[in-house]
């Protein structure tokens, strides 16, 4: 399309001849060696700057740690867990644990003691490196029912002043016993990393399970290289390009773009200064390539709604005509048709006056490729940012394979399908439906989990679980998890998660949970954006003190009730909802109303609020809640609340 | 009652003040040791934020002495014991509402700048490597300590109540002060925003690179009896006790002064 930033005229990284010896370490060691301290392998923001890390400083501090690692006792083989926000200190520590034979566990930042308890236990973790004192009092609190645990480790001294555990090491330290290691035996840290090969395990994921406890799923060295090599062979990435690393470690497509392409294709790694942060330092670096979940995307559009609304007559006019033209071109390069000149003039003209200032608001100015995994992004969300001319594209694929197996091209991308298989990578559709894949970054099993790898590996296939078929054109199309396709008691099939997603395209609501399976009709809990919907209030002088007070204010659950009729008009008859209630919070992982990669969990949710189900299936008006929730240091209180139960107009 | 004299920063000595006839002090006499968290509680209407407002030279009292680090600032003005090493948070937040933060905190720190108007205007050389320094004591060891780098850009008056506070403490330390004069931190705040306060109080107390002595009026007593080294409480103007947490706590005049309220001084938030 008419929009620039397409790399021509870049350099690209020679593409590596992956033979079976080859592992993360080995291809990092080359990259460090190539751009040596001529090119900036990261960049942190740090008090109020953006300081670079040169391959060069990359290179020694991983060799210092790696060989710290060793001195401390980490044998090959040996599992690393490793937990903290995105920043230069922990790919170092993940890098070293890898170069020194390791296997690294990345923990999510956020996750509960015993969260991680289970984890650092389940994975046999000898090490355990955290970034400060949050990390640290959570390993202090699991380290006596963790008996593996042998040495735990931390790099931020900010409030650590008074912790003097034996167990506990900090980072420099680290480095200064590995530094003397190299000293005494300088070909030390080749040898270790010269001891790798391809098919060692590199990597243990946990899997947030959208129904049972996490599974650990083992990939190797070559799974992750093949993976990342796979995905650039359809789009290439340059090594003057910019990534900016704030979405979760332990997130399987963080690590294919921070670990596997990063080293692969030499790129520069961007660290936010604080998680607050990260959309401020995102539009500081205008990244080229970016891959996160379709949460973000959704906050990015609620984000430019919410401006939209608050804006003046001119601009709001303005907006909507460089909308309308950019959805008919969207729609138009979806349907590979042709456009009319005049259409394309007025492309041009939108370009330039609306749509290249929304995506330099948004920090996406200078994106080529956007991807969206982990879970489906609506059609709205996903038409919205090719209308502005941001080339989203879907990504779909597993940790057991991964991250990746399917993804749209650039000039092939249809709304309701996730694209092809990338290179090396085969997909099928067995009989039942399921969605079975093969390719070279098939994991090779779950950790301590027989029975559950019997069932994801069979003759070399992966079976996701999830359900599809292949369209006329060659792509997947994928319905989310088997279990989420939903049947009325009529025997009329919906799709929750289409429907929430298009609810989720209000800027007022931030999640919706759709309920109905073998119900006669569809309901759905709403949960309201606080600060949007918060915003909205104020200006028309509604008063509330809580996120409880306002999700039940009359003219806000009237808002509520016009945006699901609005939906509602998008849906097949099937799917439309009937009744909602607004929920009194937010759902929270912490609850475990959500995995942490932002799904609902089902299950969960129907036994928990089995009163307000109950309530939207019956004549009441209302629905009386007691429950409790979980704050983020783990406390629980009882919440008591009367939620208004709203009906919706289902025909057109 | 031990001898304190050594290791006293701060020494006051039989404060008398009056507004008109009402005696909001009557003879309060304390010493802060240098390093220590102070502080100094009592029922509503007991003097404290008065003694605060004396220690600070927003009032004058009537009668009495002053003495910070030996010096009697008695008669100086705020601005002057400013520059000695005292500096405060207020009760109500007195920030500049249409300055960003980053400004409010630069305006601490112009006390400590040397440059002049020309060669400031001119900044080559020394102004500019005075101006770089400060830049990087404000960001290293303020914003980060306190966790504001989020809305270093943002104007004051925009920003929640119980961030704004953060931004009064950020200021009060750009001075770098020898002693910090906290008026009711926690008003105010939600649970977690306290414990982040509590927190932030303890680092620049005890962190190698601050180390000030802090002097606290307080309502939450569960937090003064939990990071104070020494308390005095002062009740109509007249000061009752002072001692450790616990020995306070045990004092029959504090028991009865609080009377009704006993349970509050027992309380601890955990």
């Amino acid at each position: 399309m008419l929009r620039g930033g397409n790399g021509k005229g870049r350099t690209r990284a020679a593409e590596i001849n992956l033979t079976p010896d080859l592992t993360i370490p080995k291809v990092f060691v080359q990259s460090a060696h190539r751009y040596g301290d001529r090119k900036v392998a990261m960049r942190e923001k740090e008090y109020g700057i953006w300081r670079p890390i040169t391959w060069a400083d990359y290179f020694e501090r991983v060799k210092a740690i790696a060989l710290g690692l060793v001195a401390l006792g980490l044998e090959r083989g040996d599992k690393v867990a490793l937990i903290g926000d995105n920043r230069p200190e922990g790919l170092w520590a993940e890098m070293a644990a890898l170069c020194a034979g390791g296997v690294a566990v990345w923990i999510y930042q956020e996750a509960l003691i015993d969260e991680v308890q289970y984890i650092v236990d389940h994975s046999d973790a000898k090490f355990l490196i955290g970034e400060g004192q949050e990390e640290v009092d959570k390993a202090l609190a699991i380290k006596d029912r963790c008996p593996k645990l042998q040495c735990v480790i931390w790099d931020d001294p900010k409030g650590m002043r008074h912790y003097d555990d034996p167990i506990l090491e900090r980072l420099d330290r680290v480095m200064e016993y590995g530094r003397a290691v190299d000293q005494r035996d300088p070909h030390r840290f080749d040898e270790l990393v010269k001891g790798g090969n391809g098919d060692d395990i590199a990597l243990l994921f946990y899997t947030s399970g959208t129904t049972s406890a996490p599974k650990g799923a083992l990939l190797t060295h070559s799974n992750m290289l093949r993976m990342g090599q796979n995905l650039m062979r359809v789009d290439p990435s340059y090594e003057d390009d910019d990534f900016v690393s704030f979405l979760p470690f332990a997130w399987i497509g963080e690590q294919m773009m921070s670990v596997s392409c990063g080293i692969q294709a030499g790129f520069t790694l961007n660290f936010p200064e604080e998680p607050e942060t990260a959309m401020e330092n995102l539009r500081e670096i205008g990244p080229q390539v970016m891959f996160s979940s379709s949460r973000l995307y959704e906050q990015l559009v609620r984000g430019l709604q919410v401006k939209y609304a608050d804006s003046t007559f001119l601009k709001r006019k303005l907006y909507e005509w460089g909308m309308n033209v950019g959805y008919a071109l969207a729609d138009a390069k979806f349907e590979k048709r042709a456009v009319s000149l005049p259409v394309k003039v007025q492309g041009y003209l939108a370009n330039a006056l609306v749509h290249r200032a929304l995506r330099d608001h948004l920090g996406l100015s200078r994106i080529r490729n956007a991807y969206t995994g982990g879970s489906a992004i609506g059609p709205d969300h996903f038409r919205f940012f090719h209308a502005i001319g941001v080339n989203l594209k879907q990504i779909y694929g597993q940790t057991e394979i991964a991250g990746i197996s399917v993804l749209h091209r650039s000039d092939d991308i249809k709304l309701d399908t996730v694209g092809k298989p990338i290179p090396e990578t085969e997909i099928k559709i067995a009989d039942d439906g399921e969605i079975l894949s093969r390719s070279p970054s098939v994991f090779k099993g779950y950790y301590k989990n027989d029975a559950a790898t019997e069932k994801a590996l069979r003759d070399g296939w992966l079976h996701s679980g999830d359900n599809g078929f292949i369209d006329g054109d060659g792509h997947l199309v994928f319905f989310d998890r088997s279990q989420d396709i939903m049947i009325l008691n009529d025997g009329r099939k919906f799709s929750p998660v289409f429907a929430e997603s298009r609810m989720k395209f209000s800027p007022y609501i931030k999640d919706a949970w759709i309920i109905g399976h073998q119900k006669p009709y569809v309901a759905a809990v709403v949960c309201i954006d606080y600060g949007v919907t918060g915003r909205w209030a104020e200006a028309r002088g509604i008063a509330y003190t809580s996120y409880q007070e306002l999700s039940q204010e009359p003219r806000v659950l009237e808002l509520v009730q016009h945006a699901v009729e609005r939906v509602n008009k998008t849906l097949p008859p099937p799917a439309r909802v009937k009744r909602f209630v607004n929920l009194f919070k937010e759902f929270d992982a912490d609850d475990n109303e959500l995995t942490r990669t932002r799904k609902l969990r089902r299950n969960f949710l129907e036994e928990r609020y089995k009163d307000i189900v109950n309530g939207l299936y019956s004549d009441a008006k209302q629905v009386h809640m007691d429950t409790q929730i979980t704050y983020e240091d783990g406390r629980v209180a009882k919440i008591k609340a009367d939620l208004k139960i709203m009906d919706v107009a289902t025909s057109q | 009652m031990p001898e304190l004299d050594d290791g006293v920063q701060l020494k006051v000595e039989s404060i008398d003040m009056f507004f008109g006839g009402v005696a909001a002090l009557k003879g309060v006499s304390f010493q802060v040791r240098k390093g220590e968290i102070f502080s100094i509680i009592g029922p509503n209407g007991a003097g404290k934020t008065v003694m605060l407002n004396c220690i600070s030279g927003l009032y004058h009292p009537q009668r009495g002495k002053i003495l910070f680090e030996g010096k009697d600032i008695t008669s100086l003005r705020p601005y002057q014991r400013a520059r000695l090493g005292l500096s405060r948070t207020f009760q109500k937040i007195e920030l500049f509402r249409g300055m960003t933060v980053l400004d409010n905190i630069r305006l601490g720190r112009h006390m400590r700048m040397r440059a002049g108007l020309l060669s400031g205007g001119i900044y080559i050389g020394k102004v500019a490597r005075e101006e770089i320094e400060n830049r990087e004591f404000i960001e290293r060891e303020i914003i980060d300590l306190l966790e504001i780098a989020h809305i270093r850009n943002q104007v004051v008056g925009m920003l929640p109540y119980g961030l704004q506070k953060r931004v009064e403490l950020a200021r009060a330390l750009a001075v770098q002060p020898k002693m910090l004069l906290l008026d009711e931190p926690m008003a105010g705040l939600n649970l977690e925003e306290v414990e982040d306060m509590a927190r932030f109080i303890l680092d620049v107390n005890e962190d190698k690179r601050w180390q000030v002595t802090c002097v606290l009026v307080e309502h939450d007593m569960g937090l003064v009896m939990d990071i104070s080294n020494r308390v005095a409480v002062l009740n109509f103007g007249e000061k009752i006790a002072d001692g450790t947490p616990d020995s306070v706590q045990r004092d029959e005049h504090v028991v009865r002064a609080y009377l009704g309220e006993k349970e509050d001084l027992y309380v601890t938030r955990r």
